[in-house]
């Protein structure tokens, strides 16, 4: 964890990298821990987890895009104010577009389309990387971060779904027998999932690490042998 | 019936707890709930800046509403919220240097705290009057100040045990917030004898 967050927002080259990163080494819900309203609040549908997922990724390319544009514009001062801004515009076009896509995804997301504005994921990649990078690295980093948003907000939602409703994207998974776990769709479900979730990512890298350097060390041992 | 006062508070502050059954505020719920004489302090600066805020969004909607400009709602209400948050900084740092430390790069975060934000959407989609507004905005804070002091209370008590490496740091804190909002579900009930 220690080593992921110092090589935060380093220098990047190829576009897999970009997404790598965002959807795996850096994914901002399960190895930062941003954005967790959104988080908790939509995934208790794959649906509604998927649709906030891409909302997100959408205001994050368009507003990446706008202040790499302009970041040799943007005075130092009051660099956090005009990200706001332009984050904001960019999330009012999301609210309009998405009700005009499609209304009951709309009510579904309520007040969270609008909140995006206040997800810190959305200001910390342009602080991070945007504001100092030019457009295209900015765009892609966008996109691995949104990404990696939606993979989690997926991944969440799975759990909350299957366990809460029986169902995935609507589809019925168990036989009428099955009684829904509903307590995984109220807000406790959100929190345990959740905990669920990044006991499951810390234990998987804990266990990486361990095989990692016992590997190192099999390199190692006869490197030793030969020098004593 | 569902606009009694009474009604609004007891919603906003108890039955639909902003951080427990709503989900918002969560990053600072997390971050800032291990100490509670830190918890205590930022719960009532939350308090302070989310009322402000909300008497100013209401007079702001109702200039964007008279000269139709309803899409402009999100940019103003951010920039009132920022700029509230920039007084409440000068305000706390006249009155007490102290506390200012203490409270360091958090105080700055509150502008991009989602329940100061959500106040002002609520109160406008909801289509309350100044009073209720106003009521609202005391009871969804405090109602933030509850649940992060409330937090911060068990976190200290946890933090005396022997807690297995895996597990510490948000995994358990997100165990220790889902007992609490279990609890907080019992409070469903109220809303419909009402």
């Amino acid at each position: 964890m220690s080593d992921a967050v110092a090589c935060h927002g380093a220098a990047k080259s190829t576009p897999d990298h970009f997404f790598r990163d965002g959807l795996w080494k850096q994914n901002p819900v399960f190895v930062h821990v941003l954005g967790m309203c959104p988080t908790l609040a939509i995934t208790n549908s794959v649906r509604n987890a998927l649709c906030m997922g891409l909302a997100t990724t959408f205001v994050l390319v368009v507003s990446d895009g706008l202040i790499s544009a302009m970041r040799k514009m943007i005075p130092k001062q009051v660099r956090i104010a005009t990200y706001i801004a332009i984050i904001a515009t960019a999330v009012t076009v999301v609210d309009y577009l998405v009700k005009a896509i499609n209304i009951n995804v709309y009510k579904a997301l309520g007040a969270y389309i609008p909140l995006i504005v206040s997800n810190c994921i959305v200001l910390e990649r342009p602080e991070a990387f945007a504001g100092k990078n030019p457009v295209v690295p900015s765009i892609l980093d966008a996109l691995g971060t949104g990404f990696g948003f939606a993979f989690a907000l997926t991944c969440l939602g799975t759990v909350r779904e299957v366990l809460g409703a029986g169902t995935f994207l609507g589809f019925p998974l168990f036989g009428s027998s099955f009684e829904p776990w509903v307590l995984f769709l109220l807000p406790p479900g959100g929190f345990i999932s959740l905990a669920i979730w990044l006991l499951a990512f810390s234990s998987f890298r804990q266990w990486r690490a361990k095989q990692r350097s016992a590997q190192a060390a099999i390199e190692v041992a006869p490197a030793v042998e030969v020098g004593s | 019936m569902n606009d009694t006062l009474t009604h609004v508070f007891l919603d906003a502050f108890l039955i639909n707890n902003f951080v427990l059954c709503v989900f918002l505020g969560m990053c600072s719920f997390l971050g800032i709930s291990g100490k509670f004489s830190t918890a205590w302090r930022m719960g009532v600066s939350v308090m302070f800046v989310i009322t402000v805020s909300s008497v100013l969004s209401y007079a702001m909607n109702l200039l964007l509403v008279g000269v139709h400009a309803e899409y402009l709602r999100i940019i103003t209400y951010i920039i009132i919220i920022a700029a509230t948050v920039q007084l409440t900084e000068m305000f706390i740092k006249k009155m007490s240097p102290a506390l200012f430390r203490e409270l360091g790069v958090y105080l700055p975060l509150i502008t991009t705290n989602c329940a100061v934000l959500a106040v002002p959407l609520f109160q406008t989609s909801r289509g309350y009057n100044l009073v209720q507004s106003t009521v609202f905005a005391v009871a969804a804070s405090g109602g933030y100040c509850l649940a992060l002091v409330l937090l911060s209370m068990v976190r200290e008590r946890v933090d005396l045990s022997d807690v297995s490496s895996l597990a510490k740091g948000t995994a358990l804190t997100l165990v220790l917030a889902a007992i609490l909002s279990l609890a907080f579900m019992g409070f469903a009930g109220m809303g419909n004898g009402a």
